[in-house]
C-alpha cells in the first residue's frame, strides 16, 4: 500500500530568459564604469561625485564575513555592473515606443502593463536589468502631487528631494555592499508623497534580473512627507542559470511626523536548482527612519527565492512614539541559505517595536534568524515584543534564531519568544484523510505557521504569497 | 460494502492484524470491541491507508482493491475515519478546511466546487442539526478546543463531507454524556441504506446510543467472536476475558 504521490514538482516558473540586444558597461568595477553609467542615465555632476566617492570608500572598505552562509569569493572584476536593452536607450516617451518583446516579458511574469491590462488599483514600476521599462498611472497619481518614478528620472527632476535624502537613511559609507550599491546602482523607484495625503493605490516595482554576468543594483527611496500614508510592494524573478548572480540592493525609507509607510517585499529571485546550482545571492539592505514623531514603518517580506538571502530590513525610531514592525516569512528549500531578520533602534520616547518572524527550512537549507532590539538611553517607557518561530521539514535542514538585545533604560521592556517545531505526521495524515494530497497538506500546514505574517500583505497579493509558499516547499515531504 | 479477508498487518516487524476477516454491507453498522493493544486502531489507519504497515490479505471497498489507493484518494472516494486525538493545526481556519476538504471530495466525484455562499448555508443547517455552535468553526483547526469540541467537530466534517463508509475510533472516550449524545445523534442521523459504519469503542456506554447490527471481538489481532448487540451486553458483564 505505498502512497501515490507522483505530483512532480512545478519548476520555477520564472525561469526563462528574453533574448534581447543589450547595451553594457564595460566588465567589471572602476572609475570608468562609474564614469558610464553616470553618463547614460544623464545625471547632473554631484550625482557622479557622489558616485565616486562611495566608490573611493570601497577601496577601503572590506567584504563582511560574519555570516552563518558562506559564499565562494565574488570576482567584482568579472560582473557587469549596466546592462540595459539597446531599445530603452532612446527613451521611449510612451508604452507604445516601448520594444513588445519588454512588454511580452511583463506580461509573461503576469505584471501586464499596457493601459487596457494593467492591474487595477496598483501602479507599477517595472525594473528590467538596469533601467526602468515603465510607469503605470503616473498620470493620476501627480495629479494628487505623488511623485513614483525611477530613481534615474528623480535625481534629473526632483533633485532637491534626493540630495536630502539619498544617502540619509544609509549613508555611503555603511558597509561593504551599501558602498558598492552607492557607487554603482542604476535604477530602482522613488516615491514622494506629500503632506497629508493618503497615496489612493498600491505603489508596486517590479525588479526582473535577465541579463548574464550582470549584477543589479537597484536603489529605492521612499518618503512619506508629514501626515501621509503609502503602501509600496516589490517583487523580483530572474532567468535560470547556473551561475550566481549578484543582487546587492539598497532601500531607504523616511516617514516624518504622523506619516506611515509600508513596505512589503514578495522576492522569488531565482533559488538555483535541487543540488544548489545557480541562484541569486541576494545582499540587500533596507533600512527606515521613523524621523518625525508618531511615524510608523512597517516591514512584511515573504522571502522564498535565491540562493542565499542575507537581509535585515531595520528601523530607526527617532521620533517620539514612532512605531517599527517587521514581519517575515523566510523559506528555504533544498540547498538555499537565509541569514534574515531585522534591527529595531529605538532612539525617541514610548517608541514601539514588533517583530514577528517565521521560518521554515526544508531540505538541506539553512535558515538563521538575526536580530538587534537595541532601546536607547533616552528612549524611555519603549517596548519591543519578538517572536520567533521556526519549522523544520525533514532531518537535514536546520534553523537557528540569534537575538541580540540591549536595552539601556529601566522603563522600557524587551519580550522575546522563540518557538522550534517539525511538521508532524498525524497533521499530514489528519488532511490527507480530508481528502488533501502531500502537497497541499504541507501547504495547508505551512501557509497556517505563517498566517500572522501573510494576513499583513495587501489584498492583492496575499493569495498570490499563499500560493508561492506552497509552491517553494513542493516536493519537500514525501 | 467493505470486504476484509484474512488482513495481516505488521508495524516495525511486530504483528498486529493476523488474519482478520469483516465483510461490511450498505447500511450496516458494525462495532468493534476490544481490550488495549488488540489492534482496533491498526485496523482504523489500515483502512484509511496510513503509511508504515506492512501489509497483506484483501481490503475491497466498494469491490475494488484498496491496495495502491493513497489516503487521500481514499478519503476522496468516501472514506471517513473520525479520528480519536484529532490533531491541531495552527493558524488554519476551521471553516477553511472544511471548505477545502469539502471541495477535494466534490471534484473527485464530478461535482461543481460549492460556492461561499452554499457553504454557509450548508455549515448552518448541519451545525443546528447537531446543536452545536457555529462559532467553533471560526476558530483555528482543533486549537484549543477541549476534548469534546474536538470529537463533535469530527462528527461535524462527517456530516457534511457526507462519506460512505465511516470508522469512528473511540470517538466515544473522554466524551461527557452531553457531548456523547451529540456524537450519537450525528451518527443516528445519518444512518441510511447506503452509508455503513464501523464503529471502534472500548466501552458498550456508546452502544446504549448507537445501535449496531453486529458487534465483534478483537482480540490479539483476530476476531475471536461476532454477534447481535447481545454480545456487547454479555461483555460488559464479564469482560473481555470472559470471551475466547
Amino acid at each position: 500500500m505505498k502512497n501515490q504521490n507522483t505530483n512532480i514538482s512545478e519548476e520555477y516558473k520564472y525561469g526563462f530568459t528574453t533574448e534581447i540586444d543589450n547595451i553594457k558597461a564595460p566588465k567589471g568595477l572602476s572609475e570608468e564604469t562609474i564614469k558610464f553609467i553616470s553618463k547614460i542615465k544623464k545625471e547632473p555632476k554631484w550625482m557622479l561625485d557622489w558616485r565616486l566617492k562611495a566608490f573611493n570608500r570601497l577601496k577601503v572598505s572590506k567584504e563582511p564575513n560574519w555570516q552563518k552562509p558562506k559564499y565562494p569569493k565574488i570576482n567584482y572584476q568579472d560582473l557587469y555592473y549596466y546592462s540595459a536593452p539597446k531599445s530603452m536607450n532612446d527613451k521611449p516617451k510612451s508604452l507604445d515606443e516601448v520594444d513588445p518583446k519588454l512588454i511580452e516579458t511583463y506580461n509573461k511574469l503576469g505584471i501586464p502593463l499596457t493601459e487596457q491590462k494593467k492591474l487595477s488599483g496598483v501602479a507599477v514600476d517595472a525594473v528590467f536589468d538596469s533601467v526602468s521599462v515603465a510607469t503605470t498611472f503616473k498620470d493620476e497619481l501627480t495629479k494628487k502631487g505623488i511623485i513614483f518614478c525611477p530613481i534615474s528620472e528623480a535625481i534629473r527632476e526632483h533633485p532637491e528631494l534626493v540630495k536630502k535624502y539619498l544617502g540619509s537613511v544609509i549613508p555611503i559609507s555603511d558597509h561593504y555592499f551599501a558602498t558598492l550599491n552607492s557607487a554603482v546602482f542604476t535604477d530602482g523607484s522613488f516615491v514622494y508623497i506629500p503632506p497629508n495625503t493618503r497615496c489612493p493605490m498600491e505603489l508596486s516595482t517590479y525588479f526582473r534580473i535577465n541579463a548574464a554576468e550582470t549584477g543589479q543594483f537597484e536603489r529605492t527611496l521612499i518618503i512619506a512627507d508629514k501626515g501621509s500614508y503609502v503602501s509600496y510592494l516589490e517583487g523580483c524573478t530572474a532567468p535560470m542559470r547556473d551561475e550566481n548572480q549578484l543582487h546587492a540592493a539598497n532601500v531607504e525609507l523616511v516617514a516624518l511626523d504622523d506619516a506611515e509607510i509600508k513596505y512589503s517585499t514578495v522576492q522569488n529571485w531565482y533559488p538555483g536548482d535541487k543540488d544548489g546550482v545557480g541562484g541569486i545571492y541576494n545582499f540587500v539592505t533596507k533600512r527606515g527612519a521613523c524621523r518625525g514623531k508618531n511615524s510608523k514603518i512597517s516591514w512584511t517580506q515573504v522571502e522564498t527565492g535565491s540562493a542565499i538571502t542575507w537581509k535585515y530590513p531595520s528601523c530607526i525610531l527617532q521620533g517620539d512614539n514612532s512605531v517599527g514592525e517587521f514581519y517575515s516569512i523566510a523559506i528555504t528549500n533544498n540547498h538555499q541559505k537565509a541569514d534574515t531578520g531585522t534591527k529595531m533602534i529605538h532612539l525617541g520616547k514610548n517608541t514601539k517595536s514588533k517583530i514577528i518572524s517565521k521560518g521554515i527550512s526544508a531540505g538541506n537549507a539553512d535558515n538563521t534568524y538575526r536580530g538587534l532590539v537595541d532601546i536607547g538611553r533616552k528612549a524611555l517607557n519603549s517596548r519591543n515584543y519578538t517572536q520567533c518561530d521556526s519549522l523544520l521539514m525533514g532531518n537535514k535542514c536546520g534553523a537557528h534564531t540569534v537575538p541580540y538585545i540591549k536595552n539601556k533604560n529601566s522603563s522600557s521592556t524587551i519580550e522575546h519568544e522563540a518557538t522550534t517545531s517539525k511538521i508532524n505526521d498525524d497533521q499530514l495524515f489528519y488532511c490527507n484523510q480530508r481528502g488533501l494530497n502531500q502537497e497541499e497538506a504541507v501547504s495547508l500546514i505551512v501557509n497556517g505557521f505563517c498566517k500572522d505574517v501573510l494576513q499583513q500583505l495587501p489584498m492583492e497579493f496575499a493569495v498570490e504569497a499563499q500560493k508561492l509558499v506552497g509552491i517553494s516547499l513542493e516536493g519537500s515531504v514525501g | 460494502m467493505l470486504e476484509i479477508k484474512d488482513l495481516n498487518a505488521s508495524i516495525n516487524d511486530k504483528l498486529i492484524l493476523k488474519g482478520l476477516n469483516i465483510s461490511i454491507k450498505p447500511g450496516e453498522l458494525h462495532a468493534i470491541m476490544g481490550p488495549n493493544g488488540s489492534g482496533k486502531s491498526t485496523l482504523a489507519n489500515v483502512l484509511s491507508g496510513k503509511e508504515g504497515y506492512n501489509i497483506s490479505g484483501e481490503l475491497n471497498y466498494l469491490g475494488k482493491s484498496l491496495n495502491e489507493i493513497s489516503i487521500d484518494e481514499r478519503a476522496q472516494k468516501g472514506i471517513f475515519l473520525a479520528f480519536q486525538y484529532p490533531t491541531e493545526i495552527p493558524g488554519v481556519n476551521t471553516s477553511n478546511f472544511l471548505r477545502t476538504s469539502l471541495n477535494k471530495v466534490r471534484k473527485a466525484q464530478g461535482k461543481k466546487e460549492i460556492d461561499a455562499l452554499s457553504f454557509l448555508k450548508l455549515i448552518k443547517e448541519k451545525t443546528t442539526e447537531l446543536g452545536m455552535d457555529e462559532k467553533m468553526l471560526t476558530r483555528q483547526l482543533n486549537v484549543g478546543f477541549s476534548g469534546g469540541e474536538k470529537k463533535k467537530n469530527e462528527i461535524l466534517q462527517m456530516k457534511i463531507l457526507d462519506p460512505n463508509l465511516i470508522i469512528l475510533d473511540e470517538t466515544d472516550s473522554g466524551l461527557d454524556i452531553d457531548a456523547l449524545r451529540i456524537v450519537a445523534d450525528g451518527v443516528n442521523s445519518s444512518r441510511d441504506n447506503k452509508k455503513s459504519f464501523l464503529v471502534i469503542t472500548h466501552y458498550q456506554r456508546l452502544l446504549n446510543f448507537i445501535k449496531p447490527d453486529f458487534v465483534h471481538v478483537l482480540s490479539n489481532g483476530k476476531i475471536v467472536k461476532s454477534g447481535n448487540k447481545e454480545l456487547a451486553i454479555q461483555l460488559e458483564k464479564t469482560g473481555y476475558k470472559g470471551i475466547n
